[in-house]
């Protein structure tokens, strides 16, 4: 019978499966930060458990770290703790560890794929929602809870229901300025912020396959704000390339094998996903977020929208308070909106390829006198590339500051917070109330977009950019 | 894990569709390495007024929920972040059961994990729990698991489903990590199978 990419991954990593009961599936990779892991080594030293696989346990600290001079001390003493802590863990448990000062720490799921762990048809979780971006490459990837990190470390197993399945068909070309941003936040936008709720999503289509393996995890990477766990894209010749002579991809002769193995992962052609959904990629434009959650999606050039426009009286609640907590008026032009701050980076957004675009659009100008601009790479690797191609030269040119890398204010845990009120142009994946800092206001966007919003001081179709 | 198996109690109702877990539980109380404390933190930037002070506006700030055990609130409850920060300061606040249409997943799955059940409503039978509570006059439902119902003294019985396995370990207090090590035998000849050269070394 044909079979789905997740199917045949799913059914390769069964352990244990009983009719009417959760399957039990097995953990080809654990990545672990320092937020969501703390508690999972306590509760493990109390019951005198070991990690059973620390040679497929990685970590690093990414979430907390402050992106400014790395030689002075973390001042936030309760921060530094918890970093301090993981790196106790790692040692006291044996796990691969890229420490604050490591030439490869960056943001857990940049140095995943960047480090040759991320492989297709690998089983990979994380204390982290974002997982879902190892799913570019053809990895079943999603997000767990602390209890199951926990379980992970202890067992390298973690009890599953099966999902179902859904294909999202990005049919056409993307035109000339819209990017792989734009394409999720247009998918999350339709779907809504629940669509994708018990579902695995398999990317296809011809846009999905012109992407770049960076465009791909960007995708994947915000599957989980649609709902869905996991996104994925079968692999192909890019994500091969992509993966041959990392550090810690299959070597010599044993990369030829897997690619073997890894060619035989995508979707039977006659395989039936549990749902269907088009998406058409030839009329896409732009996309801003203008409320308080990722669905709350126009174009952009379209006005933020009305209360009334909502079907339901609890959707139009809570169109009323995302407008009040947005400051903004129901029919003003996206680009009529001015920004204060422009933010670069996260897990979503803070690649070479991410990096490479917002540099083209700034290159030669100066950013508006009243926006702070940062730009946070993914990965220290992402940030000495990126300085050997000029391009923190042509960000610190125009006005906009070059950090080091993290996580940063897409949450805000470490320094980096917008006050109360400040309006951000973010690449990051969330728009929810406080999550840039209390009464900060986030606004999605492709790097691009909010490169060129620094520019100009409020959003800019970046289509009729020059 | 504390067993739950029949609970009786106050609802709170928390009339709002998509509350993520940034609101449940913000960012800044995820720096603490210790599974208790965060109860007091519970909706923190919702609860409290900039100078600290309850804010009125906030829902469960009225007196008349004082002591809610019971949560009802608007579709896609939990979603975002992975956080279970989130269910463990709904929980350390009071919380034994939420009522909701439905959750994000991770959010649902971190609930089973601390005892808590995320009971799935239809969203009329919600709208109905959502418009008694909300006459704040000591609204009581019970959320009998073992009987798979939601009842109140008046009009309201509902029957709700749950994977009879959750179910189990709920009315059991069972954690995961228990069960998945009872079948050490079989996660051994499954890595066997798929690292031979790993035989020996375990």
């Amino acid at each position: 019978m044909p079979k789905t990419m997740f199917e045949k991954i799913w059914e390769s990593h069964l352990v244990s499966e009983e009719p009417g009961k959760p399957a039990l599936l097995y953990i080809d990779l654990h990545l672990v930060h320092e937020v969501t892991s703390p508690q999972a080594f306590d509760s493990l030293r109390m019951s005198k458990r070991a990690v059973r696989r620390p040679d497929l346990t990685v970590a690093t600290v990414d979430h907390n770290v402050p992106t400014t001079d790395r030689s002075k001390p973390i001042a936030d003493q309760i921060s530094k703790k918890q970093i301090e802590l993981l790196g106790k863990n790692a040692k006291d448990f044996g796990l691969t560890y890229y420490d604050i000062h490591s030439p490869n720490q960056g943001i857990v799921h940049i140095i995943g794929p960047e480090q040759g762990w991320t492989q297709p048809g690998k089983t990979i979780v994380c204390g982290d929602s974002h997982t879902s971006t190892h799913g570019a490459f053809g990895a079943l990837a999603f997000g767990i809870g602390t209890s199951e990190v926990e379980h992970v470390l202890a067992t390298q197993c973690l009890i599953q229901t099966k999902p179902k399945t859904m294909e999202v068909r990005a049919k056409g070309a993307l035109p000339k300025g819209v990017t792989a941003k734009d394409l999720i936040l247009n998918i999350i936008g339709q779907l809504g912020v629940d669509g994708g709720t018990g579902y695995v999503i398999e990317y296809t289509g011809e846009a999905i396959r012109s992407l770049s393996m960076e465009g791909r995890m960007t995708v994947c990477n915000m599957s989980i704000e649609c709902g869905a766990r996991a996104g994925m894209v079968a692999p192909d010749e890019k994500a091969f390339v992509y993966l041959k002579g990392r550090p810690h991809s299959p070597q010599g002769a044993g990369f030829d094998k897997a690619v073997e193995q890894w060619k035989k992962l995508p979707t039977d052609p006659g395989a039936k996903y549990d749902r269907v959904v088009e998406i058409d990629c030839a009329s896409m434009t732009p996309f801003v977020t203008w409320g308080t959650n990722p669905g709350m999606v126009v174009k952009v050039t379209d006005k933020v929208p009305s209360v009334e426009s909502f079907k339901t009286d609890a959707d139009r609640r809570a169109a009323q308070r995302a407008l009040e907590y947005m400051g903004l008026k129901a029919g003003t032009p996206i680009q009529d909106i001015p920004i204060d701050y422009v933010f670069i980076g996260s897990c979503t957004n803070s690649r070479m390829e991410d990096l490479r675009a917002a540099a083209a659009i700034v290159k030669g100008k100066k950013k508006s006198p009243k926006v702070q601009a940062i730009v946070v790479p993914g990965s220290a690797i992402v940030k000495k590339q990126a300085e050997a191609e000029g391009l923190h030269k042509i960000f610190t040119d125009a006005g906009f500051e070059w950090r080091e890398a993290g996580c940063s204010m897409c949450l805000a845990m470490n320094p980096d917070v917008l006050k109360p009120g400040q309006r951000c142009a973010s690449t990051s994946n969330r728009n929810f109330e406080g999550r840039q800092g209390a009464g900060g206001r986030t606004h999605l966007v492709s790097p691009q977009m909010a490169a060129a919003a620094g520019i100009a001081g409020h959003f800019v179709d970046v289509r009729s950019w020059n | 894990m504390q067993p739950f198996v029949k609970h009786t109690g106050l609802v709170a109702a928390l009339d709002r569709v998509n509350v993520d877990t940034d609101q449940i539980i913000p960012k800044q109380f995820l720096k603490r390495v210790e599974r208790t404390g965060f109860g007091e933190f519970l909706f923190f930037d919702w609860r409290y007024l900039p100078d600290g002070k309850p804010s009125p506006q906030f829902e469960l700030n009225d007196p008349a929920y004082k002591g809610a055990t019971i949560l009802v609130a608007g579709r896609n409850f939990g979603c975002g972040s992975s956080r279970e920060h989130a269910p463990w300061a709904l929980n350390q606040y009071g919380f034994l059961a939420i009522i909701c249409s439905s959750y994000a997943d991770i959010f649902r799955n971190n609930c089973y994990q601390n005892g808590m059940v995320p009971v799935i409503l239809p969203e009329e039978t919600v709208a109905q729990i959502m418009a008694n509570a909300k006459k704040k006059n000591g609204y009581r439902i019970t959320v009998d698991l073992g009987k798979k119902q939601v009842y109140d003294n008046q009009s309201l019985k509902a029957s709700f489903d749950i994977e009879e396995f959750r179910r189990h370990c709920l009315m059991n207090g069972l954690d995961d990590i228990g069960l998945t090590l009872k079948n050490e035998d079989k996660i051994s000849i499954y890595e066997k199978k798929r690292w031979p050269e790993l035989s020996g070394k375990k």
